[in-house]
């Protein structure tokens, strides 16, 4: 910590051995500011994604759908064998079969309010909770074939697979694009440190005369190139923070778009941004410095 | 302290310095001479380094300064003043700044009286606050000079320090180089300036080198 303290605080006399490049100092800060901008919004796509699969996969598990088609004057027979059926079978905590109100209101966003249930040939839905444990869903399967032919077990993986490897891969994504997003930093930086350098051939030739060591000369570079850094990445980051406070909030009419911001101590994660630009523009500087000067007696 | 061992420099393009042995004794006075292009830089920058023989070895201390780490070579050039024929200074610092630089590089202290004291000594206390490139010539030698002695070294090597100065300057500029080795500094002034180099023989005990068809002889008696 001393030594990060130390290298924060600097030699104001070693500083001035570099001359103020105009040029490079503008573009690293501007890489450094936009980059945090960008890793702000990956990050929040990164943090949504993995909400939205933990939703999901919590919305969905340990509950089953069983689907009861038979001519409405077996339907009730059929229901109470299901309803037999599920009380025995292990792993089932509850069962119960949706009302006609129930119904009616499932399909109401397709059918309007006034369809005639009776009228239609609809099946019987059965809600199902499974237990911690769970219950042996192709075993009661084939019980359900056996007893009442009509009735169909969905235990809704073929949905909750898809929905939460679709959630797990834009999480995913959004790691990667951070990652790019700091080797793009790196290699912006490192062309900028680059630039610099090689502006300042004559600085560093008549340091090395003098005796100074690499490690003074290229200190007078990384140090700077890092403060630059990490105060573009404290701007980004700020600016990028301020836009997802503005995205409109999360409700269920919106779904995955309107739950794009950060939750709770999620707003903590991009204050990690600026620090971390700070170290990748610190290693790439120096990594530029000190190739730099292997090239010079 | 520093040693030639039938050193040799080949640029690539033909032999420029062959088979060249030399010792530089502590607190010795050397000029060296010799038609543009013989390899009086060369030999300079094989003094402190800049330049490894293809051919023999150059010893600081009895120890080979191909061997040495970079850390090594820096600390050899605390040890090593150079006065190039270009002198290169940090264009953005003040004179004063730029004369302080070897102890700031190399985290010296550095006192204002003594810095003082060293650019009256080289006439340039007046421009202290001057930047680099409103110098003219000779006081940019000078600056050079200071520079170069300011951390104490123990050899001063000059490369054509008075190309760019009237006599006056000239003889000036070597007014303080013979002070300085008479506090014991070892001198080596590249020069093709046969007057200059008469002027020094009668001030101090200098042994003058040529470089002659590639190889270095000792040329004191006719000058």
């Amino acid at each position: 910590m001393n030594g990060i303290a130390r290298f924060l605080m600097g030699d104001t006399t070693a500083d001035r051995i570099v001359p103020p490049t105009g040029f490079t100092a503008r573009l690293t800060t501007f890489t450094a500011a936009a980059m945090a901008f960008l890793a702000v919004f990956a990050l929040a796509l990164s943090l949504a994604s993995g909400r939205l699969a933990e939703r999901w996969s919590a919305a969905l598990a340990q509950t089953a759908t069983i689907r009861i088609s038979a001519p409405s004057d077996q339907m009730a027979a059929q229901t109470a064998k299901v309803m037999a059926i599920l009380k025995e079978t292990p792993g089932v905590a509850s069962a119960q079969p949706l009302t006609d109100a129930q119904q009616k209101k499932l399909l109401e966003p397709w059918f309007g309010p006034d369809l005639p249930l009776d009228a239609l040939p609809i099946p019987r839905l059965v809600d199902v909770r499974e237990t911690a444990q769970g219950f042996d869903a192709e075993g009661l399967r084939n019980r359900l074939a056996a007893s009442v032919p009509g009735a169909v077990l969905d235990d809704h993986t073929r949905w909750r697979k898809p929905l939460v490897a679709a959630a797990d891969r834009l999480r995913l994504l959004g790691l990667v694009a951070i990652l790019l997003i700091a080797g793009a930093t790196a290699a912006m930086i490192t062309l900028a440190a680059n630039a610099a350098l090689a502006a300042n051939g004559q600085v560093i030739r008549v340091l090395r005369l003098i005796g100074a060591r690499d490690r003074y000369i290229a200190r007078a570079f990384v140090r700077r190139f890092t403060l630059r850094a990490l105060a573009g990445a404290a701007i980004g980051t700020v600016l990028g923070m301020g836009a997802v406070l503005l995205l409109p909030a999360q409700n269920e009419a919106g779904g995955f778009l309107t739950g794009l911001g950060f939750q709770g101590l999620g707003w903590a994660w991009p204050l990690l941004i600026p620090p971390l630009a700070a170290l990748v523009s610190f290693l790439a500087t120096q990594a530029a410095a000190f190739h730099t000067l292997r090239g010079l007696s | 302290m520093i040693e030639f061992h039938h050193v040799a420099y080949n640029y690539g393009g033909g032999e420029l310095l062959t088979d060249i042995s030399l010792r530089l004794a502590p607190g010795s006075f050397h000029f060296l001479t010799g038609p543009s292009g013989a390899g009086k830089t060369t030999f300079l920058k094989l003094c402190y380094g800049e330049l490894h023989p293809t051919a023999g070895r150059v010893t600081l201390e009895d120890r080979d300064m191909r061997g040495f780490s970079r850390d090594e070579v820096a600390q050899m050039r605390r040890r090593v003043g150079v006065v190039h024929q270009d002198c290169q200074f940090l264009d953005h610092l003040p004179l004063a700044e730029n004369v302080a630089l070897p102890l700031t590089a190399t985290g010296q202290p550095r006192r204002d009286d003594d810095l003082e004291a060293l650019l009256s000594w080289v006439g340039l206390k007046p421009l202290s606050g001057h930047l680099p490139p409103s110098l003219s010539g000779g006081e940019r030698q000078r600056a050079a000079l200071a520079r170069a002695v300011i951390t104490s070294p123990d050899v001063i090597l000059a490369d054509e320090p008075t190309g760019n100065l009237d006599w006056e300057m000239s003889l000036r500029l070597l007014t303080l180089l013979v002070e300085l080795n008479k506090m014991g500094k070892t001198i080596l002034i590249a020069t093709h300036d046969l007057n200059l180099i008469r002027s020094a023989k009668s001030q101090v005990p200098a042994r003058v080198l040529r470089i002659r068809d590639r190889r270095l002889q000792l040329a004191g008696s006719d000058l």
